[in-house]
């Protein structure tokens, strides 16, 4: 079975690492870039499938050239044979759109030069744009069929067909089983979870976890680099002029103000923690 | 994997491996590492997330010369890789009060042993399985931890494989169970039971942060040196046992080992029998000032002298180290790990030497055979205990004993100047360490009046404040399975599972924080006191197995305590 795992850097939104100016606007620069945290379960998609069914995951991903850290993470942090970094400046600003044009193209380009692809795998939505349309539009142009919110997955590589456990959440959550033929777009949910029932498994799954941490401290060596002159687009169709979204404004939304008045009171404060439990008498009564 | 190989009888075909080693301790390790070296295909299936984080013992590792096999011969480099301070000195302190009677024991600890080293069992298992991975990697198998085994795989009666909690079942020619003191395979196999708390002994145990310089201007070493001390005598009131303390690289070891039945007669708190150590005013020249406790572990043990299995084998399961009781306490002698490396080692080689045979039990019964052979199981079970411990373990032998020795005669005999001359000679006798019946003579009253006779009176002031039991919970690690507890007591009322409120290391009969609580419900007018439990702050010890009526299993693979010191 052969993979390609899309990821994407992110600001890295966790407390401590994330810089927001005065206005509540993301502060970019300060804000160091990390993988989506959704990717993750992309990427144990495809290395549950590269476990059980041997093969090869590529990791790949559109941005700047300093997004070969967030491919290396991808291979440090789970798994990928090697790595593919789409990245122009004339791809600069691309909408969800123009994004998977670009990556479509990317994946037929490894098609026709690398090898022919069963699965590609990505994980649902980005931390920063929130939108989840690049997994399905990337599919919608390769006219592959694809099966999101998957939660739990097995291939039957003879059949050449995929059976997906599908999380639909609504008024009351189902678990959907719905079966593919390859090569097929998977989009992984949160709640995917890889399973290895079989000891031989979880052997193969140790070595290729040692064996990507040792190959992503050389993580340039498996990196290739594709410019827009390597995928011959349509600069009408790519980057900013290839985007129809526009994002006019963007509003923080400011916290609810605070209506009753706060008192504080340090813990080693004994008259003050006496005066809680007195507050607190009322309530514990019952009253 | 080399074939899936099916198993008649049963439906669907299993994952097949020569050979299954049941937990990665020294034992196990040992097994493994033969079964590598006999290029036989070895899977080793460790619970814990990491080997040793499941484990803990008081700390010492000998190398015996007369073993056929040492942990350094199977895994060179450990010594300096795994094991923290040799043991160059070693002393016994008997205690009366605020008497303290000093014996050197270096001549007995030094009999038949090769070396011995202090280790922390997080340390030492994570290395072991390193390396055990590396060498059953190169046969097709390898280590797999998080993975608890919990039951036996069986066809027509006949055990064939393990079941697992996280892996489909797995088939195996060869079975090694080296899962510890609380083995759920030996007791599936019905070869060992939580019966009789007389064959038990609890540990607890606290590992103390210290400075690798501190260690050596308090306790007089060079950087290559290690002490152990012992203690005896009333510092535990008429609970019979002992307590140790280790040095290691930077932290010391620090603990309490008793018979479980005697903390159940006398109610004792183990955790306050530990403080009572920590406390004791000799103490102070060591852990005086700065008292800083890393882990606060348990751990039961197996009195090999009654429980070490004379046939460790079903089918194609073999017992090994605590699994099997190969736990040898004996007085001042404890030897536990050696043991297991050395059965680990044979039960390979056992396999080795019958490979092939069409009867599943052969390996089982040469493996026998060599435990007997290479002398192992005359040092678990000793031909002189059990030639004395019916005599000395009477209870009538223990009260005339008692009684003589707490009268005037009996002090003054054991008061001469004779006996201050032959008390060293005598304690550094394996052969009369040998007979040493279980009783509390030996433990508490000797040691008591030795003291008294021929005692120092300590005048140290010992300002070490140990950590309350509420504190030595949240200083460990859990990874709790929320909503799938491991323990269930099956009755609740105070007679049949009262006394693991107090038997339990992390209970205590005043703290409602522990897992066994009592409570005394109203029901119809009338008062009852019940026992309730929360598994949550378990480490895993299995007292309650013993003192309790419950239905006792491990958490799944990864899930309860994960000791960090161990």
């Amino acid at each position: 079975m052969r993979s390609i795992a899309l990821t994407k850097g992110v600001p890295d939104f966790s407390d401590g690492a994330v810089s927001f100016d005065e206005d509540g606007h993301l502060e970019r620069g300060k804000t160091p870039t990390v993988m989506n945290p959704n990717d993750h379960f992309a990427l144990e998609a495809a290395l549950q499938t590269r476990v059980r069914h041997g093969g090869h995951v590529s990791g790949m991903s559109m941005g700047p050239p300093s997004y070969s850290s967030v491919l290396e993470e991808a291979m440090e942090a789970v798994y990928s044979d090697d790595s593919y970094l789409i990245s122009d400046r004339a791809l600069a600003a691309s909408d969800t759109w123009a994004t998977a044009i670009t990556l479509s193209a990317a994946i037929e380009k490894y098609q026709e030069e690398v090898a022919d692809v069963d699965l590609v795998f990505a994980g649902f939505k980005t931390a920063d744009g929130e939108t989840g349309h690049t997994g399905p539009q990337t599919a919608w142009c390769l006219e592959w069929p694809i099966v999101t919110h998957v939660i739990a997955l097995d291939i039957d590589p003879e059949e050449e067909q995929l059976r997906a456990k599908r999380l639909v959440e609504g008024d009351v959550d189902e678990i959907e089983t719905v079966e593919a033929p390859l090569p097929c777009v998977v989009i992984t949910d949160p709640e995917f979870e890889p399973t290895y029932r079989k000891a031989a498994h979880r052997l193969e799954h140790k070595r290729l976890r040692a064996e990507t941490q040792e190959r992503a401290v050389d993580h340039d060596d498996h990196l290739t680099t594709w410019g827009h002159a390597d995928l011959n687009l349509d600069p009408d169709y790519i980057g900013l002029d290839g985007s129809p979204t526009i994002v006019s404004s963007v509003d923080p939304i400011p916290k609810a103000p605070s209506e009753r008045e706060a008192t504080m009171i340090d813990p080693t404060d004994e008259d003050g923690l006496e005066q809680v439990l007195e507050e607190c008498q009322p309530f514990a009564a019952g009253d | 994997m080399t074939q899936t190989k099916p198993v008649g009888g049963l439906e669907g075909e299993y994952e097949h491996y020569e050979a299954i080693v049941v937990g990665c301790g020294p034992g196990g390790a040992a097994a493994a590492a033969r079964l590598a070296a006999h290029d036989i295909e070895t899977l080793v299936l460790e619970r814990g997330t990491e080997a040793g984080s499941k484990n803990v013992s008081g700390g010492l590792i000998y190398a015996e010369e007369s073993a056929p096999y040492t942990i350094e011969d199977l895994f060179p480099n450990f010594r300096a890789a795994a094991a923290e301070r040799p043991v160059t000195d070693y002393q016994i302190h008997n205690i009366a009060g605020n008497k303290v009677k000093t014996v050197d024991l270096t001549d007995l600890h030094e009999h038949d042993t090769e070396w011995c080293d202090a280790v922390l069992r997080r340390h030492m298992d994570s290395w072991l399985e390193s390396r055990v991975h590396e060498l059953t990697s190169e046969t097709g198998g390898g280590v797999l931890t998080d993975v608890r085994v919990n039951g036996l795989l069986r066809e027509n009666g006949q055990i064939v494989g393990v079941t697992c909690d996280e892996l489909d079942p797995i088939t195996a020619d060869f079975i090694v169970a080296a899962d510890g003191v609380n083995s759920e395979l030996a007791r599936d196999a019905g070869l060992m039971d939580w019966a009789a708390p007389e064959e038990w002994f609890q540990g607890v145990k606290a590992v103390v942060e210290m400075d690798p310089q501190e260690i050596n201007d308090r306790f007089g070493l060079e950087p290559d040196e290690g002490i152990a001390h012992l203690f005896s005598g009333d510092l535990f009131e008429d609970v019979r046992g002992g307590g140790f303390l280790y040095t290691n690289e930077d932290t010391l070891s620090i603990g309490t080992v008793f018979h479980l039945d005697s903390l159940v007669a006398e109610q004792a708190e183990p955790h306050e029998l530990l403080d009572a150590l920590l406390t004791h005013p000799l103490m102070s020249q060591w852990i005086g000032d700065d008292y800083h406790e890393l882990e606060y572990g348990a751990k039961l043990v197996p009195d090999s002298k009654k429980v070490a299995h004379r046939e460790p084998y079903r089918d194609r399961l073999v017992l090994v180290g605590d699994a099997g009781g190969q736990m040898q306490a004996q007085g001042p002698i404890i030897k536990g790990m050696n043991h297991a490396v050395t059965a680990g080692a044979l039960a390979a080689d056992a396999y080795m030497l019958t490979r092939g045979n069409a009867d599943p039990e052969a390996p089982g019964r040469r493996y026998t055979t060599m435990l007997e052979q290479s002398g192992t199981m005359a040092k678990l079970r000793p031909r002189r205990y059990e030639l004395t411990s019916p005599v000395g373990e009477h209870g009538l032998v223990t009260r005339v004993t008692e009684g003589v020795l707490d009268s005037p005669v009996g002090s003054l005999a054991i008061g001469n100047p004779l006996a201050k001359r032959l008390l060293p000679k005598a304690y550094n006798s394996p052969f009369l360490v040998g007979m040493l019946p279980d009783t509390q003579t030996g433990y508490t009253t000797l040691p008591a009046i030795i003291a008294e006779q021929h005692g120092r009176t300590v005048h140290w002031e010992n300002e070490v404040e140990p950590p309350s039991l509420e504190e030595r919970i949240g200083d460990l690690t859990y990874n709790t399975d929320v909503g799938n507890p491991h323990i269930r007591v099956l009755d609740n009322s105070e007679a049949a599972s009262g006394a693991a409120v107090y038997a339990c290391p992390v209970s205590a009969e005043d703290f409602g924080g522990g897992c066994y609580r009592s409570e005394t419900v109203t029901t119809n007018g009338s008062e009852e006191t019940l026992v309730s439990l929360d598994t949550q702050p378990c480490v895993e010890c299995g007292t309650c197995a013993i003192v309790a009526d419950t239905e006792w299993e491990h958490p799944r693979g990864g899930k309860g305590v994960e000791f960090r010191q161990g």
